[in-house]
This record gives C-alpha cells, structure tokens and sequence, in this order.
C-alpha cells in the first residue's frame, strides 16, 4: 500500500528525508561529514556550489528543501557567501519543517561545526522517525522522468513501456512530468499537437526552438558520443525514442524548473535557460536534469537507460528501465527493471510498462529501488537564468 | 518467407527479417533486435540481401535502397539524411546519414571528433 508524510502544504512525500545543505562550495566538506555517519539512515547532502546569489538557484533551494519528500533541513554556511540563508531559513520555517542553520565563521570552524551538526541531524532523525503515515493515492504522486546513456534499442524498449505506465498513471490521477526540449527537436509539431490549447501548442514549439538556438551557439547538442556508440546517428533519432516517454496522454503545461504542476496531467518541463547563452550547457549531466525534476515536485524518477546508468538521487528515489538484455545483464544489480524482454519477444510494451506502474506503487510503499539500496544520493546544482513562466504555459490553472 | 513471433508486437511487423524491428510501415530503416554478424542475410519484402557490417542490437539497417540525400525514415519520422547511396542490407549509421538539425560528435582515440557527414 502506498503510504507516506502529509506536509503543510498538503502534498505528500513517500519518503522522509532529512536533508543537509551547503550553501557555498566553502561549506560542502562541513556538511558532508555531518551526513557521513547517518548516509544510510535517510539523510541527505544537497547544495549550491556557487559564492555569488543567483535567482534560479536560491527557488531550486527553496523547492528542494520544502520537498514532501523532505522532513527536515540543515543549512550549513561558511559566513560570507552571497546565498540568501535568511530567505531560505524563513521559507522552510513557513511551512513547519524543523530547520536550523549553522554558520562556519561563527561556530568555531570544521570540527565544532560538525559536532554541532551532527547533534541536530539525529534529533531531527528521531523525530521524523516518530511521525504517522497517511494513505497515498495516485492524486498524491508527481512522477518524472528521464533517460541517460540512451542507445538504439531505448527508443523502442524502455521508453515506450514509460509512456505505457505514464498514461496509466495519469489516467488514475498522477501529475507526470517528461523534459529536456533539447532532446526533443524534432518532435515539436507532433508535441504541439497534443498541447491542451492553441496557446500552450505555440509555447511548446518555441520553448524546442529556443532549445535549437541555444544548441547551436554551444556547437552541438544533447548528444554524447556513447549514443553514436549504441547505434544512434542523430539528435533527432535521439529525440524521437526520448519523446516516447512521455506517452499518449493530453500535455496540459509547459514549466520551467521550481514549477509546481496544477494538478493531474502530462507535463513538459523547459530546462533551457532563457535569454542569450550564458552560464554554458544547459544541464552539465543527467542529475542536473533529475534535481529540476525533484524541484518541481516529483517523488519518484523513472531512469531509462540503455548504455547503463548507475546514478540514483538526493531527495526522491529512482526507478531504473534497462532497455536491453546485455546492459541489463552486465548490471542487474544497478537495474530495477528489464524492459529488453520486449527486444526479445518475451514480454509485450504493455506488459513492461504494468510492471514500471506496479514498480511506482511499491517504491510508494516504501519498496527500496537499486540505487537507493546502494546508497546512490547524487546531486548537482549549477547556474542558470529563467524568465517567469507565462499564463499561457500552463493554461489548467 | 513466414514469421511467427511468440507475443504479439505493437508495431508493425509485414514483410521484415524476424531479427529485426519495423517501427513504422513509413519506414526506410528495420532496428537490429540482437547483435548480427556482418554477412548474415535478411530478408526483407521478396528478396534477401547481406549485411554489409556488423549490426549490434539497436543499430538501423536499410530495408530497401535509398538514396544520397533522402530522409531516412524510423517511427514514421525523419531523423537525418543519407549522405551515401545506401542499398538494401547495409547498416545506416554516421558513416552514410547525418543529422539535418545538429553534428553529432564520437570519440576519435582521445578527442570528440565533430562528424556532420560531409
């Protein structure tokens, strides 16, 4: 039964994590000891890395740390960076969570700062430990999801058996969230298409051709060079198994990273910044992507992956969909699911895409995934610039 | 040529060679559904043809010939253009196609090496 935390706000986490973040890179060290002897118990390290403030990055924060999956925070700050520790501290105190922030300069250093950390953390833990649980149902749940390391079978395997319990998942209720427009050029009429409005189809189509723009002033796009490897040719290739992730279903919104969905429905999340290139590649590696995902809400990940990711996250569990027999065999203990079986006639698209839903309700339950198990918490926060989403973006509110 | 598949598929399935994948009826290229050896042959349509170099798993093949600067066709949608004349049989890959939107970059020994198919 899928179970978990109810949060002032009224959403809910299937998870209860207590989560320790640095406020600068002079502070990471500090906060990761503090995690170091409770990295199995539930608690978290995430952070910015950046000394100077940056909007984008201060929302990412403040949406992680008020996470359903999060119970409660430590912010630990060297004293003299640029980040909003004030603002930040204030936003988690809003909604009840228990909060405290240590400051590096002012508490004695290293080894006291740690010391002190570490006395809070297992308060904190104990007391999280001892909260009810309530029911959760699919209305509860935001789900995202992603591919890494994709290679020519991902496209007909994994991804389609997504989209397969994507539609389930939506037709019982569930807000789901697909992303990455850079990796969906190409398919910017057949989204448009499927947009809920005239305005939200015009949207989709620009935010795919700021994507390309974007692209092509960096000199290629998302396309590494392990996906020649697994046989694809071109980002467009690319695009076209990425996108059948997302689904048959309906797009209801387009938002940026730190958007909560209005509810029920497909969601097409726009990672490219806006305006001219600025800050580099839009997302340096898969978890960047993961972390916008989480910011946005979503309690689970489902990683598709057909050269083999390992990678699981900070905050929110994640699933993983191998497309092949091979990849899959050489690292089944990373592995949550098979979805090769299809390349080999062994089971249908819709069987494994049942078998990727039964997996979201039982890591809803409680059910550890791989990554999880083995203790991956990645995490990796960088600059970026967004302009507000607009009222045609998301034309269910 | 008849073939049988154990389950039934959700995608097309007339007229290929069993090893391989038909995603769109549309479709100038079949997916490799296991590693095969280059010299195999396949059958597609009426006739057979030869693969002219190895094809692991996931990899595109041509299903009928195709022509420099044609689009090459997967899930009914264009993902590229032959760079090469390209017969029946023959893996499409970065060597005869590339992208009309982006270069695609592989490893080269120790660089990334832009290849945009010219």
């Amino acid at each position: 039964m899928m179970r978990g935390w109810l949060r002032s706000d009224g959403r809910k986490g299937v998870r209860n994590v207590v989560v320790v973040a640095y406020l600068v890179e002079c502070a990471h060290h500090v906060a990761r000891e503090i995690v170091l002897p409770y990295r199995d118990n539930d608690v978290h390290l995430i952070g910015f890395p950046g000394c100077y403030a940056n909007q984008y990055a201060y929302d990412m924060m403040r949406r992680l740390c008020t996470h359903p999956n999060v119970g409660a925070v430590l912010l630990v700050s060297l004293g003299c960076e640029g980040f909003d520790k004030r603002g930040l501290r204030a936003a988690i105190e809003e909604t009840g969570r228990p909060v405290s922030s240590l400051v590096i300069q002012a508490h004695g250093g290293t080894r006291a700062t740690i010391a002190q950390g570490r006395a809070w953390v297992e308060g904190a833990r104990d007391s999280l430990d001892g909260l009810p649980t309530v029911p959760v149902g699919f209305e509860d749940l935001t789900i995202g999801t992603i591919c890494g390391g994709s290679d020519g079978a991902s496209g007909v395997s994994a991804n389609p058996a997504v989209g397969r319990a994507f539609d389930r998942l939506i037709e019982e209720g569930a807000a789901c969230m697909f992303e990455e427009t850079g990796e969906l050029i190409g398919c910017e009429h057949h989204m448009a298409s499927r947009a809920a409005t005239p305005e939200l189809a015009g949207e989709i189509v620009k935010s795919v051709e700021k994507a390309a723009q974007y692209y092509a002033v960096l000199g290629h796009g998302s396309f590494a060079p392990g996906n020649a490897e697994g046989g694809l040719s071109t980002q467009e290739e690319k695009s076209m198994g990425a996108y059948a992730k997302s689904g048959t279903s309906r797009i209801v919104g387009l938002i940026k990273p730190g958007d909560l969905p209005k509810g029920g429905g497909l969601y097409l999340l726009d990672v490219v910044p806006d305006g001219e290139v600025r800050f580099g590649f839009p997302n340096i590696s898969d978890n960047a992507e993961i972390v916008e995902l989480i910011a946005c809400g979503c309690q689970i990940i489902l990683f598709t992956t057909g050269r083999g990711s390992v990678v699981g996250s900070a905050i929110s569990p994640v699933i993983k969909i191998c497309s092949n027999d091979e990849t899959y065999r050489k690292l089944s203990e990373d592995m949550d699911i098979n979805a090769g079986k299809i390349l080999s006639a062994s089971a249908t698209l819709d069987e494994v895409g049942e078998e990727v839903f039964a997996s979201v309700e039982s890591v809803a339950g409680g059910a550890r995934t791989k990554s999880e198990a083995l203790g991956h918490q990645e995490f990796i926060l960088t600059y970026k610039t967004f302009e507000p989403t607009g009222p045609s973006c998301l034309p269910s509110a | 040529m008849t073939k049988t598949s154990a389950k039934s598929r959700d995608v097309f399935e007339g007229g290929v060679d069993e090893r391989t994948l038909l995603l769109s009826p549309h479709d100038n290229i079949v997916v490799a559904l296991k590693d095969l050896e280059a010299g195999v042959t396949l059958w597609f349509g009426e006739g057979g043809c030869v693969l002219d170099r190895p094809a692991p798993t996931g990899f595109k093949i041509a299903r009928r010939d195709i022509a420099r600067g044609e689009k090459i066709l997967k899930y009914g949608a264009e993902i590229g253009s032959a760079v090469a004349d390209i017969e029946a049989g023959q893996v499409v890959h970065i060597h005869n196609m590339k992208s009309d939107y982006l270069p695609t970059y592989t490893h080269d020994g120790r660089n990334f090496t832009k290849r945009d198919g010219r």
